[in-house]
This record gives structure tokens, sequence and C-alpha cells, in this order.
């Protein structure tokens, strides 16, 4: 048995501490909205955070989660009322939206740090893929989250 | 259309270009509803469920009308990111005149469809149908409902009709100011016949439709809680990790799975096979991890048939050699063009190839299924509900009427998930285990197992006379696909109806059968067919000495047998203008320009389109797309602009990457690709500035929007590559060329 600190709630998972972290977290917990994409963290999409850091939770072995924070889209905001989130629903940035979740969590860890980045920080720290393109909307997006970080 | 700067950000502000007078439109979109949106579930987040409780009454199985005047619309056509329940959602209650805040929408039912004589009309999703296919019936739905909703409240007051108005839901008694809300008279309303169906709205008349609107599936994609087909979890359900004769058409020989049955959490071992599935080994486990991690130290022994030696590059050779082999089937025979080619001044050949490509969706393939001896169900997201359900039928000989086809939201379709393999698999394994079980697929087995765009060589041969405009074109395509004759329609895709003046023309194919699934691509036959055709015709102005844009808009309108060549030119020529065709630019950086429609044989309907890229090519060869800029015919309409524009937007993205970097190869008789490593997608760092320009160029309803730029991608990026280095690409992708400055 592992204990696990997820969204602010310990869980008990009676899991092999090799299993990746994204499958204790959909499989095992049951919180779906961090994705599968390529299981070999070239995507993003399961992108989660641990203390506050953006990790790529499909080659994340759960043992070295123990005693950490682990933060997925579901905990980001209890209401989802999240700036970055205020800011997807307001520019409809999502297409199919499958890499949405770990895009998001993406940049909320990159706003932690840098609470205004240029395009170039975008680019640089979040690398995950989109197949539909979403790019120029994401940092428009993130601009956006920025601003009203600000305001509130 | 493009945002304007300056703006209140909180108006969403968007300009459509006014062409010859025609269409000129300021729209303002104010914030409404977005922030509500976000706390009331406008689409289930499970979408299997129906959001629909007591007390809310059905008025036909199009729509559902609450007491508190909510309103849910049955959608019968797949989400993958189209944002289609927003524009089902609008067709309907263009005519309902409901309040729009109030909407919800959710999944229609596969299952009733057929109960119920194919009341949903078309399920299907793909074509560039959903509009097209469905905007009448939807349209005939909404507007039948509110009349019953009028006659309704006429009865109650005791009042003629035509004393009734209507708006955002509520009813009007004009004379007497009295009012009744539709949650008020919808259960009267259910039970009332019409004596004949009311006409509906002509475009000119609608208010709700050609405006842009935020989609009512963004929220549950920003918070996790949307349900993809992979994320279905059921009570008591068990996970099953799949893999499949790695050789296409291959059978299992043997497996042993004595090391395999005793790891943690593993529940069996079982096998797969039947009509188009592709046979293998499924692991059945308590976790997805535990079935994949035991799958993958499970040794199969396989039956690989034929095709064990096959490699795409034989298939290239064969279908090279059969440019030259006689029978050739004929689309078009327009004069005498072997003649007029032997005497013409000037003579252009080229041969062009392009490679089979994946889908490469995001989230991979998976299938939901639980089999027991009177009732099958299935979750899972696909593009065919209804021939996923008739699949299952069959494989189980279970009744249609208890079989349930649960669809999800879809991380991806383009294509792949027409085919419903991953349900036929699916219910083959579930037959062999008594609980529900989710079998997902690795992203290897997804890349090794598709219904790949299939591999295509063409050769064109070209006569110009003395002033450099053509006289002859003779075309040749080779379709290289594994069912045949049933991809005929993909290798000639828009074959049929060239829009350039040229008064003799042969366009014939050959077919030739590989091993290889192969299946439709986002813009079907014509992501490749327009890549020579477009491409080509570059090579034609050059030789002529002519500017590629003006060389074909003088063949298009001056076309005397093409009934929309004055809507062409004004699309091109707007692409030509908002793209600053002819200006200067900096050294290694040039355009290229393709035009095109959607037709397709006996459709009326088109989309004219025209893409112009800047590109910039670096001494070293990198090549990089600086803008698209995209001119679009909305004709007399677009449902939603907003879902159209991110459309676009997502099929330049598609046709970049393939362009740039994607194939896929057979050795040994399977996939050579397997994960995002060789099988890339477009980086952020590559993403291209992308202008859309809306043009109302026709006077009628567009085919579609869903696939209909995605063609000139490649011939427009390639074509800009050639003015910048004089290099002309006739294969893709990008990668197996060297651009750099000296290089042969």
């Amino acid at each position: 048995m592992l204990s696990l600190r997820v969204n602010r709630k310990m869980y008990s998972v009676d899991v092999e501490p090799e299993t990746p972290l994204l499958w204790v977290i959909r499989d095992t917990i049951g919180l779906t909205g961090t994705k599968f994409g390529c299981g070999i963290a070239l995507c993003g999409a399961c992108t989660v955070h641990v203390n506050g850091e953006a990790v790529r939770s499909c080659v994340q072995p759960v043992s070295q989660v123990v005693g950490k924070d682990v933060t997925t889209i579901e905990g980001l905001s209890p209401d989802a009322q999240h700036p970055l989130q205020i800011a997807w629903r307001e520019g409809d940035v999502p297409e199919c939206g499958y890499c949405q979740p770990g895009q998001i969590m993406a940049a909320a860890a990159l706003m932690a740090k840098n609470a205004n980045p240029t395009d170039a920080d975008i680019d640089r720290r979040i690398t995950n893929l989109c197949r539909c393109g979403t790019y120029t909307r994401i940092r428009q997006a993130i601009h956006r989250a920025t601003q009203l970080a600000v305001k509130s | 259309m493009a945002v304007i700067k300056g703006m209140d950000r909180r108006e969403f502000i968007v300009t459509t270009l006014t062409v010859g007078g025609g269409f000129a439109l300021a729209l303002t979109f104010p914030r409404i509803g977005v922030e509500a949106a976000a706390k009331v579930a406008k689409i289930p987040d499970k979408p299997w469920e129906s959001l629909v409780g007591k007390g809310e009454t059905e008025i036909n199985p199009w729509l559902v009308v609450a007491p508190d005047d909510t309103v849910t619309i049955r959608v019968a056509q797949s989400e993958m990111g189209q944002a289609t329940f927003t524009s089902c959602s609008k067709m309907v209650c263009e005519e309902l005149e409901c309040d729009w805040s109030k909407v919800r929408a959710e999944y229609a039912s596969a299952n009733r469809h057929f109960r119920e004589n194919k009341v949903y009309g078309r399920m299907a999703t793909n074509a560039s149908g959903g509009v097209r296919m469905s905007r009448q019936y939807l349209q005939q739905a909404g507007a039948s409902a509110r009349e019953r909703l009028m006659a309704a409240a006429a009865d109650v007051w005791g009042v003629p009709r035509s004393e009734l108005t209507v708006k955002d839901g509520i009813i009007t008694h004009m004379p007497t100011g009295r009012t009744l809300r539709y949650g008020q008279v919808a259960m009267k309303a259910a039970a009332i016949k019409l004596p004949e169906e009311p006409k509906i709205k002509t475009p000119d008349q609608f208010t709700l439709m050609n405006k842009p609107t935020h989609f009512l599936e963004t929220p549950l994609r920003v918070d996790g809680s949307v349900t993809y087909g992979i994320d279905v979890r059921l009570p008591g359900m068990l996970y099953a990790a799949a893999k499949a004769s790695p050789v296409f058409l291959g059978k299992v020989k043997k497996y042993d799975d004595t090391g395999v049955k005793n790891r943690p959490g593993v529940h069996s071992v079982v096998e797969f096979s039947g009509p188009d599935i592709e046979a293998g080994v499924a692991v059945v486990a308590d976790s997805y991890w535990h079935a994949q991690t035991a799958l993958d130290l499970l040794t199969i022994e396989w039956d690989e048939g034929a095709h064990g030696d096959d490699t795409s590059e034989k298939f290239l050779n064969m279908a090279r050699a059969a440019l030259d082999e006689p029978g050739a089937q004929v689309v078009v025979k327009k004069g005498d063009p072997d003649v007029a080619l032997k005497e013409a001044a000037k003579v252009v050949e080229a041969v062009y190839e392009l490679p089979y490509l994946d889908h490469a969706f995001m989230e991979p393939m998976s299938c939901t299924a639980h089999v027991t001896a009177d009732r099958v169900d299935v979750w899972v997201g696909t593009q065919k509900p209804d021939d996923a359900l008739l699949d299952a039928a069959k494989l189980t000989g279970v009744p249609q009427e208890n079989v349930y086809i649960h669809n999800c939201f879809i991380g991806g379709g383009f294509g792949r998930r027409n085919y419903n393999d991953n349900v036929r698999q699916a219910v083959m394994i579930a037959k062999q285990v008594d609980r529900p079980v989710k079998v997902v697929w690795s992203r290897e087995e997804t890349t090794r197992h598709g219904y790949y765009r299939p591999m295509r060589v063409a050769r064109i041969q070209a006569g110009l006379g003395p002033d450099g405009m053509p006289v002859a074109w003779i075309n040749r395509v080779i379709g290289i696909d594994q069912n045949l004759p049933q991809d005929t329609a993909q290798t000639v895709r828009g074959l049929h109806q060239i829009p350039y003046s040229i008064p003799n023309q042969r366009f014939d194919y050959h077919l030739r059968q590989t091993h290889v699934p192969t299946g439709v691509w986002t813009s079907v036959g014509r992501s490749q067919n327009e890549f020579y055709l477009e491409s080509f015709m570059d090579e034609l102005a050059y030789a002529a000495g002519k500017d590629p844009y003006q060389y074909r808009r003088a063949l298009i309108d001056g076309n005397p047998d093409f009934p929309r060549a004055k809507s062409w030119v004004k699309v091109l020529d707007t692409a030509a203008e908002k793209s600053g065709w002819g200006k200067k630019l900096p050294e290694g950086t040039g355009m290229g320009i393709a035009i095109g429609d959607g037709r397709r044989p006996g459709v009326k309907e088109v989309t004219i389109c025209t893409v112009v890229a800047t590109v910039s090519v670096s001494k070293k060869g990198e090549v990089r797309v600086e803008r698209f800029d995209v001119a679009m015919d909305t004709g007399q309409f677009l449902v939603n602009p907003l879902a159209a524009e991110r459309q676009i937007e997502m099929q330049m993205v598609m046709g970049l990457a393939a362009v740039l970097s994607q194939e896929i190869t057979v050795e040994k008789g399977r996939v050579v690709q397997s994960n995002f490593h060789d099988y890339p997608l477009l980086r952020a760092t590559e993403m291209p500035e992308i202008r859309i320009h809306f043009v109302r160029a026709t006077d009628e309803p567009i085919v579609g929007i869903g696939e209909e730029a995605l063609g000139w991608v490649a011939p427009s990026v390639c074509n800009a590559i050639f003015a910048i280095t004089g290099k002309r690409i006739r294969s893709l992708p990008l990668k197996n060329h060297n651009l750099s400055v000296g290089a042969a």
C-alpha cells in the first residue's frame, strides 16, 4: 500500500511501486481528466503537478511521488475558475480537447513561476503537442489569464 | 476573419470581408453565457447519459422542453473537435425560437435510431456532411416543434395562431399582451398534430446561424470532466491490452501464456479474430498497466501469411510500373489529348509520389464492451455509431434492439474512427469475459494498426501552346489500396472536373492492391490529387514564364465550361490581395498558391478555397511556413463562423505536419513507425500564423468546412519552396529532401 496525496486528498493505493503515476491516477483513483497520449513523455497529455512542477505522469513511477503534492486538472480549481480556465472558455481554445488538460496544467505551472510569460517563454516551457493546432489560441489564452490573475 | 486589436476583450469582434459588395457583416459578440456555462452542465460529462429529467416533455425525437424552459437537443453527429453539438443545436434552435442560453445538447441514441425506423436520419459523421446532410431536417424538427408549442398556446387562450408571436421561448398574444412560456405549454404541445408541416427558414431569414457562437462543448474540456471513449469507467470493469498481427492479414499461430497468467492483476489471456478484425491476442487484467505490461511479456507466434516480406518500396515500384500498363479506367476524356500533346509547342511532364499517412490523433484507440446473452453495451467514440451497432449485433447474435452504442467524445477522428475495427475487436474480447472490459491500444498499436491514407503515384503530361497556355493534359493516377474496388472514389476524387480551361484532357487510373489497410484521411483523396494537380499547374506557369496566380486566373476566368468560374476568381483574387501576392519579400522567403473546391461526383455543392503559403527556406535548407492566408467561400451562410475558423486552422496544421515530416513506411509487411518520435506532429514552435478570409463568392450553401482547405496546404507550401529555391518538390515529406544551398 502506498499513500498518495492527490488534489489535497489522501489515497491508499495497492499498486506496484514502479507503476506510472498516470495509471494510478486514471485507473486506481479514477480521475480521468489526465490523459494517456504516448506513454513515453513525448506529448504531454498526461501532465500533472508534483509539488507545483509540471510532470509527465506517464513515465513517473508512483513511488517517487509518495509524500509529495500531486495536482491534476480536476484539482486545479475547486470551481473551474482558475484564470487559465476562464481564459480558455473565453477564447474557446479546445477543438477535440484531448490534449487540453495537459496544456492547462503545463501553463499553470509556468504561470506560477512567471506571472507574465512572453510567447517565447511559452514556447520554451510548454512543449505539449496539440493535433488540432490550437497553439496560437493557447498563447493568447495564457496572456489573457495573466491579465485576469492580476485583476483578481 | 481577424480579431480587431484594441477592442475591449470582452467583446469578440469579427469582421467578414466585403468582396464585390456582397457580404458585409460586423458581428459583435458579447461574452454572454460563458461563465454561466461554466457552472451549468450544457452537455452530460458522461456523454451517453441523458440530461433529461422527470417532468420534461419530448416534443419530437430531436428535442425536449423542461418546465423551466430548458431545451435539450439530441445530436446525431459525433463530436471530435468540430463543435458539432453547438452547430447541430443551432440548426434546430434557429427555427425553435427558444432562449439559446437555456439550450443543452446530448447524443441521440443509435439504439432508438434503429428501433424507430432510422429516426435520426444520418448518424455517420464524415464527408464534411454534418451540416450539408442534416440541416434541412434539423430545421424542420425545430420549426415543427415551434408550431406545436404555438398551437398549444393558441388552444389555451382560445385564440387563432395568427395572433401569436414568439421570441426566446416566450409566446405573446399580441392583442392582449398575455404571455406563456414554452415550458408551460410543452406537455400540451406534445399531443398536438399539425395539419401540415411548416416551411423552414431560408438562409436570408437566419437570426442565430451565420453568427459566431461560443461552443457548448468548451466548459467540459477545461476541467477534465468530459468523457472520451478511453475514459469510460464502469462498475466491475476489467481492462484489456491488445496486440493484433503485426503483419496485416496475419493469424495467431500459437502463444504461451504460462509466464503471464500469474502476473499481478491478470484475469485471462484471450484470442480474437473474425470478419474485418485483425487477428491477435489480448491480456485482460484489473488495470490497463497490468494488462499492457503482461502483454509485452507474452510470446506470440504469428502466421504472417503471404505478406511477411512486403515493403512500401515494393509497392511504390509496383505503382511506378503501373504508369505504363494498359487498360487504365478513364475518368475524363475531352478532345484528342494525344494529338494535341504531339503538336504542342512545349511539353512538360512530371511524376508525383506520396506516402501512406496515419491519422495520428491524440486519443489512442479504445473501446469498452459488455456482452451478455441477451444484451450488448458498447462505449466508444465512433464516427459511425449506427454501423457499430450493426457490427456488434452481428458478431454476438443479439438482436439489434438489445444492442446499445454509447457514443463518447472523440479525441480526434480525421476519418480513422469510421471503421469500428476497435468495436469489433472489443466485442470479440468481451464475449470471452463475463464483465465489462475496456480495451485500450498503446500508442504503438494505434500507429501500427491504422486505416492509412493510401500511397499515390501520378504522372501528368501537358502540352503548351505558343502562348504558354495548356492545350493538352494527360493524367494517370495509380491508387494503392487494400479494398478494391471500393477505393476508386478516393483515387479519382476531384479529377472529374478541373476548373482550368484545357481543350484536350484525359484522366485515367489503375488500382493496385496491397495488404495494408487504407481508409479516408481528412479531405479524402484530395490531399493526394490536389498536391500534384496544383503543383503541376505551378510547373506549367513557370514553363510559360507567367505568374502562377495570374496563370491560374486566366485559365479559370476564360473557362467557358466551368459554371463557377467567376466565384473561383473572386476567392483567388481575395487570397492574392490579402496575402500581398507579388510584393517584394526578403531573400529566402517566397509565396506559393493553390486553389480548389470540395467537388465530389454527384454532389452539387462545393466550397471554393485558395491557400497562399508564405514560406522561408534557410541556407541550410530548413523550411519554415510563416503564414497561411486562406480565402474560403462561405456561400450563403456558415452555421457557426467560430467553428469554421477552428476547422480551417486544424486543417492547416494537419496538412503542414504531413508536408514536413510524416510518412508511414512498411518493412517486413508491417508498419515501421510507432509513436510521436518517428511520426511527429506539428510543434508550437513550428506553428505558422493563419489568416482566414471568408468571402461570399457563391449564392448557395457550401459543401462543408471540415475538409475543404486541407488539400491546398501541400501544393501551396511546395510551390513557395520552388519560388525560393528553384527546386520542385514532387514527393513528400520534405524531411526526405535536401533543400540546402548547393545540394542537388
